[in-house]
């Protein structure tokens, strides 16, 4: 793969050109579900492809192709550059990129129990056990389970002299159970919505789970939910779980970090961010106890934005973006980082596959542990509203207004739940609610999260983010607008 | 069948050939191929320049094998007999791992369905300068103005195909032109998209200016109270809030009891204004006139005056039902079955600004985004308007206001409907693209007011 990939850098340097890197991607993904006792979506597959990004006439030009060929790679590359020197026809000043150095380096992510070599008996076996085990619920009418497995190998090579190897396997495993009576759908998942978690592990993670051992549990609250009261509508405390609250930091922090986003480039698709470049280590983002990196180094562990180098051969790294709760960093890419003034990228371009473009994606954006007690965070409130996994998620183009729903929630009276409320619902702006933070539980209750559908960019592209995260309290938050009469 | 060169009839021949004798050697007679091939090219502008542009060539080979009412797919991009032999092997090694399916129906025969032409030349022959001319007219239009543009302009050909053991043949080229627009000023912004099989149907100017004057036309916004309003929801707000049901109009989701409709086919659930088809072949729609299993599309009546009457069936939908299927099958194995994929919403005849004129007090709705189902079963979606929300009184627009989120249930929604204009073909970002036309609805509920 590295020579034809240098090959393609070869091809790609030309008069004119003053910058070239190049993607050649392998992918391969297993994907194993079902409904009700029968197969699902049961399907693999595997593409090979490369990715040419050209600087000419001061602009970007790229091109992909599946066309491995000598003559397919030398037209990907001449089209990459008849697209640059189109660009320039509406350009408004010459790119300039951030210096870098130039890597030689093989990374390969860890991965204990290789998903590809199990048998796929075994891996269905346990997905067919658990939907049998959550339809033996009474009340239960539909039940679902899934595993997805993919595998990429990507060498980049870039004319700066970066030759960089890397491959990273991840895993995904949950399941979700639904229950329809008189005029109502209720569901749970576990261990999160969205086909449940995801790492950058190998089929140890499954292991992890216990599947199997949870799912008589949520197929009961599934159930349960239909004579649980609805969830009053009013302001309270609210408790959120750790994936909900994953998903509430890559929507009202993640998002608006994106220094892309700041400065106007997804300004027709995605929106822009709150988070103007003068608020920049001016802003009180959250309370003195929220403390947020973006850190994709593999010591932060194995999330869906941890890696070795981004996409355009940045080295990973940690970021602070609040600190204390000051505003303190975005993510940046080489193109972008002298906006927010900084010398270089702090390596967060990444690309969902040979045929697209890197753009500046969360890696991994973590609300670190805080020092309560997990008693502490139900406990110091004589009242407040706990909620536990997402159903819904929205949020304005700016990132201000958000709303979530969740699939489940508790009311909880001196650190003990009283009652179970269902279609919880919450809503708010984005630094109110983080300012009101007023309890993080600590290291133990941390977990870092995966959501896999994250989208950007035009064409679209998916991406798989992390999101570290322990159960917290915030104060004062407006519950159940969703329901409003 | 409008063969094109990107994928001769020839070289999908060879591949299903290729891929039928992989599973012969393992004792496999059922075999179906989906062939796909795409180039594709997209400039996106920001800040009143080029910033990203992009092309793309991929092609694909997916093959599902069918022994024993079992079945799996396998998927690769490489055409050599040696990948499509491992693929084949793949989808075999899976499908022999799982338990026989109850209604899996024999592969489908060939069937005829009539043909639509969708390929337009000029489209597939675009070059990176002819859209960077047309962004550079936009872009001046917006400077002209003294404001800000951002948008895409794509064009794209490709071309798929679905084999079987069974003879079916089924072969679809198509192009598409997209152009989209946001114009920014201080405090507003405006929006417009367009799509089309042939991109010189794009009047790309016409649309700048009008997503410049929806930006001028908001300037100073105003914050209004949430609560309910009368709205008139220009095309692709009602596109993209009321594309998010269709999903439900399936027998699979039915079954599953996942479906809106579960309990209420056949009753009166929206006004006796709102008529809904299914319609592959309608002239402003895009598509191929055939499924997922290569089965013809029927046109169906989902909606007729209020009442739910029809839904997608897919074959394996229909084995079980005992119905006939109604072309509208994603490829298996799948979980979700099958949804209508050609939604014609029947018009009227009041267009957009005489919706306004008549107004004495409403909010005009541009767009809408992140639109999210809260409930599944009483229908009911959040989101925020975007790009262009005004307030209408005594039948003009007064001023741009602050976007509000919504939660409003589709069902009462469609129950509200009091206008509704011409239908014409639709392009949003929420879901695809539709014929639709533009809605005035009374007690539209907005909830939250965001800070711009």
């Amino acid at each position: 793969m590295k020579q034809t990939a240098l090959e393609a850098l070869d091809a790609a340097m030309r008069n004119g050109v003053s910058y070239v890197d190049v993607r050649l991607i392998e992918d391969r993904n297993r994907r194993l579900s079902t409904k009700n006792g029968a197969a699902g979506d049961v399907s693999s597959s595997e593409s090979v492809g490369i990715g040419i990004r050209v600087i000419a006439s001061g602009c970007w030009g790229f091109a992909a192709t599946d066309d491995l060929t000598k003559n397919g790679i030398r037209r990907a590359a001449a089209l990459a550059v008849e697209i640059a020197q189109a660009s320039a026809l509406a350009r408004r000043h010459e790119l300039v990129l951030a210096p870098e150095e130039a890597y030689r380096a093989d990374w390969i992510s860890p991965c204990a129990i290789d998903p590809f070599s199990m048998p796929i008996e075994d891996q269905l076996h346990l997905l067919m056990a658990v939907d049998g085990t959550l339809r033996r619920t009474p009340g239960v009418t539909l039940a679902e389970t899934s595993m997805d497995f993919t595998r990429r190998r990507q060498v980049f090579a870039s004319s700066a002299g970066s030759v960089i190897d890397q491959t990273r396997t991840t895993t995904g495993a949950g399941f979700t159970v639904y229950s329809f009576k008189e005029n109502e759908i209720q569901k749970r998942s576990y261990p999160n919505s969205f086909g449940g978690h995801y790492q950058l592990k190998g089929y140890e993670l499954v292991d992890e789970l216990k599947l199997i051992e949870n799912a008589p549990r949520i197929a009961e609250e599934a159930v349960a939910l239909h004579s649980a009261d609805q969830c009053p509508e009013g302001v309270f405390d609210l408790i959120l779980d750790s994936s909900q609250l994953a998903l509430q930091i890559h929507e009202s922090i993640g998002h608006p970090i994106e220094l892309d986003r700041v400065l106007g480039s997804e300004a027709n698709y995605a929106g822009m961010s709150f988070l103007t470049l003068d608020q920049l280590r001016t802003l009180r983002y959250g309370s003195g106890i929220v403390n947020v990196v973006c850190d994709a180094r593999p010591e932060h562990g194995p999330g869906l934005g941890t890696f070795a180098f981004d996409d355009e051969g940045v080295p990973a790294q940690r970021v602070d973006v609040i600190r204390n709760g000051l505003f303190t960093g975005y993510m940046t890419s080489r193109e972008t980082a002298a906006a927010a003034g900084d010398a270089k990228s702090n390596g967060t371009m990444r690309a969902d596959g040979w045929m697209h473009i890197p753009l500046i994606r969360m890696t991994n954006v973590s609300l670190l542990p805080g020092e309560q007690s997990i008693e502490q965070v139900f406990g110091d409130v004589e009242h407040a509203i706990y909620m536990e996994t997402n159903r819904s998620w929205s949020i304005d183009d700016k990132r201000y207004n958000f709303q979530f729903g969740c699939e489940i929630a508790w009311e909880i009276r001196n650190g003990r739940r009283v009652r179970m409320l269902k279609n919880p619902s919450y809503s708010g702006i984005s630094t109110e609610f983080w300012n009101s933070c007023a309890a993080i539980a600590g290291r133990e209750h941390w977990t870092l999260w995966g959501v896999p559908n994250c989208g950007k960019g035009q064409p679209e592209q998916v991406m798989g983010t992390g999101h570290g995260a322990s159960p917290a309290r915030f104060s004062a938050v407006k519950i159940g607008g969703a329901y409003q009469e | 069948m409008n063969e094109i060169e990107l994928l001769p009839h020839s070289r999908v021949r060879d591949v299903f050939g290729l891929a039928e004798s992989a599973a012969r050697e393992l004792g496999i007679r059922d075999v179906e191929v989906i062939v796909a091939a795409e180039s594709s090219a997209l400039t996106r502008f920001a800040n009143n320049a080029i910033h990203q542009n992009v092309a793309q060539q991929v092609l694909s080979v997916s093959i599902r094998t069918v022994r024993d009412n079992r079945t799996a797919r396998a998927t690769t991009n490489r055409l050599d007999a040696g990948s499509i032999r491992r693929a084949v092997a793949q989808a075999a090694a899976i499908m022999n791992s799982v338990k026989p399916l109850p209604y899996l129906p024999r592969m489908a025969g060939p069937s005829p369905f009539e043909e639509v032409d969708r390929f337009c030349t000029a489209t597939a022959a675009a070059s990176p300068a002819d859209r960077a001319r047309a962004i550079a007219e936009a872009i001046g239009i917006a400077e002209q103005a003294s404001q800000t543009a951002a948008g895409i302009f794509s064009t794209e050909q490709g071309a798929h195909a679905i084999l079987n053991s069974a003879g079916v043949f089924a072969y679809h080229a198509a192009t598409m032109a997209r152009f989209s627009v946001t114009a920014m000023t201080g405090d507003s912004s405006g929006w417009a998209k367009v799509s089309a099989v042939d991109r010189r149907e794009i009047d790309t100017a016409g649309f700048a200016a009008r997503a410049v004057e929806k930006a001028r036309l908001s300037r100073n916004v105003q914050k209004l109270p949430p609560g309910r309003y009368t709205v008139v929801l220009e095309p692709a707000a009602v596109l993209d809030l009321v594309g998010q049901m269709f999903g439900d109009f399936s027998a699979t989701a039915l079954l599953d009891q996942r479906s809106f409709l579960t309990g209420r086919m056949g009753q009166r659930l929206f006004g006796e204004n709102i008529s809904i088809r299914d319609d592959a072949y309608h002239p402003l729609q895009a598509g191929p006139g055939f499924d997922g299993e290569g089965s013809p599309r029927q046109r169906l009546l989902l909606v007729d005056a209020g009442t739910p009457k029809e839904v997608a069936r897919s074959r394996m939908a229909a084995q079980r039902d005992g119905a006939p299927p109604t072309g509208h099958g994603f490829p298996l194995p799948n979980e979700t079955g099958e949804a209508p994929v050609n939604i014609v919403i029947t018009g009227g005849d009041v267009p957009v600004d005489r919706m306004v004129a008549s107004l004495d007090r409403g909010i005009l709705v541009t767009r809408l985004w992140y639109i999210r189902e809260v409930d599944p079963y009483e229908k009911i979606m959040t989101g925020m308007t975007r790009d262009g929300t005004f307030l209408v009184e005594g039948g003009r627009i007064r001023c741009g206001v602050r976007n509000f989120r919504f939660n409003q249930s589709l069902i009462e929604m469609l129950q509200n409907v009091e206008a509704l204009s011409p239908s014409a073909r639709v392009s949003g970002e929420e879901t695809f693209d539709m014929v639709v036309p533009a809605m005035q609805v009374t007690d539209f509920q907005f909830t939250e007011v965001t800070h711009f």
